[in-house]
């Protein structure tokens, strides 16, 4: 019982039930829809929390990322006659390596800097998707073959409910494990004060290189999963509007709560999709959410919302 | 053998020579007090020994082993440890959060064993957080181990670095003003821990401005002066020592020390 009441253990029970009891209240496959976009947003909004709200270290590129798995996913199969899957995991693997040798010189740099630097990384590999019109079909986009796992094809709203689910399960028990690891310490520690981290014998460099690496992967795996669902994917995956979506689902979330980014990706995705003032209005939306925000919730949605129901009860 | 050899070591910062030329050497066991006015170069020192800056000439040695240019978390692995002037605490996690980072060194570095949270994980968790708790009582924090260190007061984050610091196991100790901003009480709990942390084997460097202190627990006080080396030996030679009484400790300083002897 007291496992429960730990939020890592509790928060995990709750996720489940939530993914587990939603299909059941779902009215039709339209919602199906939006709650898989839900889940994909999250899956890269827990890996990018470990990054920005842990270990405190920005990225306005981080769609870069996505886009590559999911052109990874479109690509290989199509292209080069390689299995759905494994271009799933070979474009996470490359993902991962790209990420080492970008992280490498850009994590030296810190606040603004470390921002345009990864601002730009994310427009690089915008502008290649667009451009490699042979193997990408360029601005136009490309279709994706379907998913196939021991010759099954994967289809219809309902898999692919429980494929994202799992998923976004799977990724928030992977980040929850890491954030109570020596890693995840020193991620927090590193935020706060780097030379006391590194007196304390964190090699920062590397532990900055290592969380980038993880939430990049994150999202090349979310991607791949977007591409298959969605059956269809055009360079804007990979786009700066994009990335700074990502960012304000963190940050309105929560910056250091996992739960509070999912809860921040559920918000961010689902308004658009149901008021369609919002719709028209999505990037002055984005701004707005951003500034008031920082202004009046700098903690995010969730841990405000805790803060005050403890405020009550105590 | 010699635990740290300085050997003519100089740094300067724009214009400013804020050590120059400076040779000393600390033997293991005891306490080694380093003294000076306000910019003597007393931090930068550490700073250097540290790892955290890199002097422009000379050499420290560690054990006989030259640690020039080496990034301080490899120093740290060698069995260096501090606290800072200005605290460096990480204000988000909880006091023994802080110490389970001093840590570090101790546990398995594996992110993948981390990311699949394997029992040996588990394990050496629990086995960080017990020793962890033994530091924050060792320090007279058993208490707060769960409170968020930002919610702390500053006389108790002075003890929270230094439980963090202990947390590593250094061989070498370099604490930077411990007692600063603290309160006579407290200062004289900074005092009876300093000389527990030197019972217990670690070598203690010391910076400190409260006189009595470091007259009451120094084996050996090397006074600083402009970045150079003005005097250094027992705390009876320093005191008796004219260049110091008329460079550093002045008027006020004579009045320190008179109540200190008195
Ligand atoms: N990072 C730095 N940049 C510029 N000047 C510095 C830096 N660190 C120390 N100094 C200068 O070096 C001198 C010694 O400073 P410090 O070591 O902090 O003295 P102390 O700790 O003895 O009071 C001072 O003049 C200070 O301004
Ligand atoms: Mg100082």
């Amino acid at each position: 019982m007291a496992a429960l009441r730990q939020p890592r253990t509790g928060g995990l029970l709750v996720l489940a039930a939530i993914i587990a009891v939603l299909p059941f209240l779902l009215p039709n496959a339209y919602y199906f829809d939006v709650v898989i976009l839900v889940g994909i947003n999250a899956l890269v909004v827990v890996g990018l929390n470990l990054l920005i709200g842990y270990a405190g270290q920005i990225s306005l590129g981080h769609a870069g990322f996505f886009g590559l798995g999911a052109y990874a996913s479109a690509v290989l199969p199509a292209r080069f006659d390689i299995p759905p899957l494994a271009a799933l995991v070979l474009g996470a693997i490359g993902v991962g390596l790209l990420a080492v040798v970008i992280g490498r010189p850009i994590l030296r740099l810190k606040g603004h800097y470390l921002a345009v630097a990864t601002l730009g990384m994310g427009l690089l590999i915008f502008m290649l998707l667009s451009n490699e019109q042979d193997l990408t079909g360029g601005p136009d986009g490309m279709a994706v073959q379907r998913l196939t796992i021991l010759g099954y094809k994967l289809h219809g709203v309902h898999t692919w409910y429980w494929i994202v689910g799992g998923a976004l399960l799977t990724g928030t028990w992977l980040a929850l494990n890491l954030i109570d690891s020596p890693t995840g310490r020193a991620l927090r520690a590193l935020h706060d004060s780097e030379i006391a981290a590194q007196v304390n014998g964190v090699d920062v460099v590397r532990h900055k290189l290592t969380v980038f690496v993880i939430s990049a992967v994150f999202a090349s795996l979310a991607g791949s999963l977007s591409a298959h669902y969605s059956g269809f994917i055009t360079p804007n995956s990979a786009g700066f509007l994009h990335s700074i979506e990502l960012v304000t689902m963190v940050v309105l979330g929560g910056m250091g709560s996992t739960f509070g980014g999912i809860v921040g990706a559920a918000v961010l995705t689902a308004l658009p999709q149901f008021l369609t003032v919002f719709h028209e209005y999505e990037h002055a939306a984005l701004g707005l959410i951003m500034m008031v925000c920082m202004i009046y919730l700098r903690d995010g949605l969730l841990p405000s919302l805790r803060q005050r129901l403890h405020w009550r009860r105590s | 053998m010699t635990l740290l050899r300085v050997e003519e070591m100089s740094i300067e910062f724009g214009g400013v020579h804020a050590i120059e030329d400076l040779s000393f050497v600390i033997e293991p066991g005891a306490i080694h007090s380093i003294i000076g006015p306000n910019g003597a170069g007393k931090t930068t020192l550490f700073n250097l020994i540290t790892g955290l800056y890199r002097a422009s000439r000379g050499r420290i040695m560690f054990e006989d082993r030259d640690i020039g240019g080496q990034p301080p978390h490899r120093l740290a692995r060698l069995g260096l440890s501090r606290t800072f002037q200005n605290l460096q605490i990480f204000f988000r996690m909880t006091a023994i959060e802080n110490v389970m980072v001093g840590r570090h060194l101790h546990e398995s570095r594996n992110v993948l064993a981390h990311l699949l949270r394997l029992p040996a994980v588990v394990r050496q968790n629990q086995r960080t957080s017990a020793k962890a708790r033994e530091l924050l009582d060792f320090v007279g924090l058993a208490d707060d181990a769960d409170v968020a260190a930002g919610a702390m007061p500053y006389g108790a984050l002075k003890r929270l670095e230094i439980a963090r610091a202990l947390a590593v196991e250094p061989k070498m100790l370099l604490l930077d003003e411990p007692a600063a901003g603290c309160n006579p009480v407290e200062t004289q709990e900074i005092d009876h821990l300093i000389q527990q942390i030197a019972k217990t084997g670690v070598t203690v460097v010391l910076v400190e401005h409260d006189m009595r202190l470091v007259m009451n627990v120094s084996t050996h006080i090397l006074v600083l002066d402009a970045g150079r080396k003005l005097a250094e030996g027992s705390a009876a030679e320093v005191r008796a020592n004219p260049a110091v009484i008329a460079a550093y400790l002045g008027a006020q300083g004579q009045r320190e020390l008179a109540r200190a002897q008195g």
